[in-house]
């Protein structure tokens, strides 16, 4: 196989575009988001596996892209914050809920908390105040505190779960 | 934080994975979900020089019942632990445990097979395993061999592990239906390893322990199956008396370090509260 120093080819689809570049194996999928691609919305917090700051969703997975080689995700789906906002450039009701209801402060962990939500909310729709913490016990907010992220995370699930039902209709 | 480079390799069976590290030799390590290793590389703790990817070798995620056994693949992930429906029926204590290991992302990550190979005295999953008897099937080069939990752990980061195998699955007689089962970890936060855990489960017949099992995560170097606590509860009826004496036997046989979770007394003490807990909470669900 190729010598240490070589690169390999990577490909995979990011916010529903076909990418691929020539890495290094040793490359992070933070560092290819942000410096190969650059998605700077995924942010590098802790770099220890622990603030979440760098969630995107991977394969229908939240996943800490510090903590994952871009080589694992050949042939991934990828979904950062920067894939989140409708087509027309209008918020995602996550994202508009965190607008609304203040989410954030200084708004680092946000993309990370937003792209947890939105996976939290895929696998469990309606979810209590108690499963949305557990939910995001992977995201570390450092301004204030947790009270109106999950007070936003509830409203749009509120959002989302009556626009299901107006589809339905 | 950049790790050190390396080649990257991604086999699609396991006997590909196998001969790949057997001829790689010692400057390679398999790669599982890689949240141990990769933190471990980026602080430069661990420089491989090959990394041996098992995330696309089908075949090794499976969890499924074969007789009376369970299997699960090695590299299947905490979070498909805590969503398999036969665990929640055949072997909750997984499911209890895998909840309290890490975050949902890591759990999403982290696999089982990584949980019980490295070695850290830290991880649940070992205990939980000597709790439940399990086997650890091992597949190198030179074939399959079986190791029982209880005799896999050496010291902290030493295994029964031979270099150029991997852990490729694990199994276990389901416990008897209606066992008590519990596990009980206190962690200062999310994320933390145990100040200590215990892992209990229990066959009763009326108001009479008929079997049981105990075992400690991150009390010792090695996790600890609790044989003569195990004892002091079998034929009882799990009264004050006999729990006293379990809780006893488990500290004396733990050896927790000190660190940032507290002095090792502490630590002891709190293994003695944490298995007696576990052992009310196994008795309450058991039939």
């Amino acid at each position: 196989m190729a010598s240490q120093s070589s690169k390999m080819r990577v490909a995979m689809t990011v916010n529903g575009r076909q990418v691929d570049a020539e890495v290094e194996p040793r490359t992070l999928l933070i560092h290819f988001l942000r410096e190969h691609l650059g998605l700077t919305g995924p942010h590098v917090g802790c770099d220890t596996t622990h603030c979440g700051a760098c969630t995107v969703d991977l394969d229908g997975k939240s996943v800490k892209s510090c903590t994952v080689f871009a080589v694992q995700a050949e042939g991934s789906q990828v979904l950062t914050i920067e894939g989140m906002a409708k087509a027309d450039g209008g918020l995602h009701p996550l994202q508009q809920a965190f607008h609304e209801h203040h989410g954030l402060q200084c708004g680092f962990c946000t993309p990370g908390m937003i792209m947890r939500a939105h996976r939290l909310l895929q696998e469990k729709p309606n979810p209590t105040d108690e499963e949305i913490r557990w939910g995001i016990s992977g995201n570390l907010c450092r301004c204030t505190g947790y009270q109106n992220i999950v007070k936003a995370i509830r409203a749009a699930a509120e959002m989302l779960s009556g626009s299901q039902k107006e589809a339905a209709e | 934080m950049i790790p050190g480079s390396f080649t990257y390799h991604r086999p699609a069976s396991v006997s590909e994975a196998v001969q790949l590290l057997a001829r790689l030799g010692e400057d390679a390590r398999p790669l599982a979900g890689g949240h141990s290793l990769i933190p471990m590389m980026k602080l430069r703790l661990a420089q491989p020089q090959h990394l041996v990817d098992l995330g696309r070798i089908a075949g090794l995620k499976e969890i499924r019942q074969e007789q009376g056994e369970i299997v699960i693949g090695a590299m299947t992930t905490q979070a498909e632990i805590v969503a398999s429906p036969l665990l929640a029926e055949k072997a909750p204590l997984l499911i209890e445990a895998a909840k309290v290991i890490a975050d949902p992302q890591v759990r999403s990550v982290g696999t089982i097979g990584g949980n019980i190979a490295n070695g850290d005295p830290g991880n649940d999953m070992p205990g939980v395993l000597q709790c439940l008897d399990a086997r650890y099937v091992l597949t190198g080069a030179n074939g399959t061999r079986e190791v029982p939990a209880r005799d896999f752990y050496e010291a902290a980061f030493f295994t029964k592990l031979a270099p150029g195998e991997i852990v490729t699955e694990l199994r276990f007689a389901a416990p008897a239906a209606g066992h008590g089962w519990a596990y009980e970890k206190l962690k200062r936060k999310v994320g933390d390893y145990a100040v200590a855990a215990a892992a209990v489960t229990l066959t009763l017949s009326g108001n009479t322990c008929k079997g049981a099992s105990i075992a400690l995560t991150n009390v010792a170097s090695t996790p600890l199956y609790a044989a003569d606590a195990v004892k002091a509860l079998v034929g009882s009826t799990l009264d004050k008396a006999a729990i006293d004496k379990a809780a006893g036997a488990a500290m004396s046989i733990c050896d927790p370090v000190a660190d940032s979770r507290g002095p090792s007394e502490y630590r002891r003490s709190v293994l003695g509260v944490i298995v007696r807990r576990a052992i009310d909470r196994a008795k309450s669900r058991g039939r």
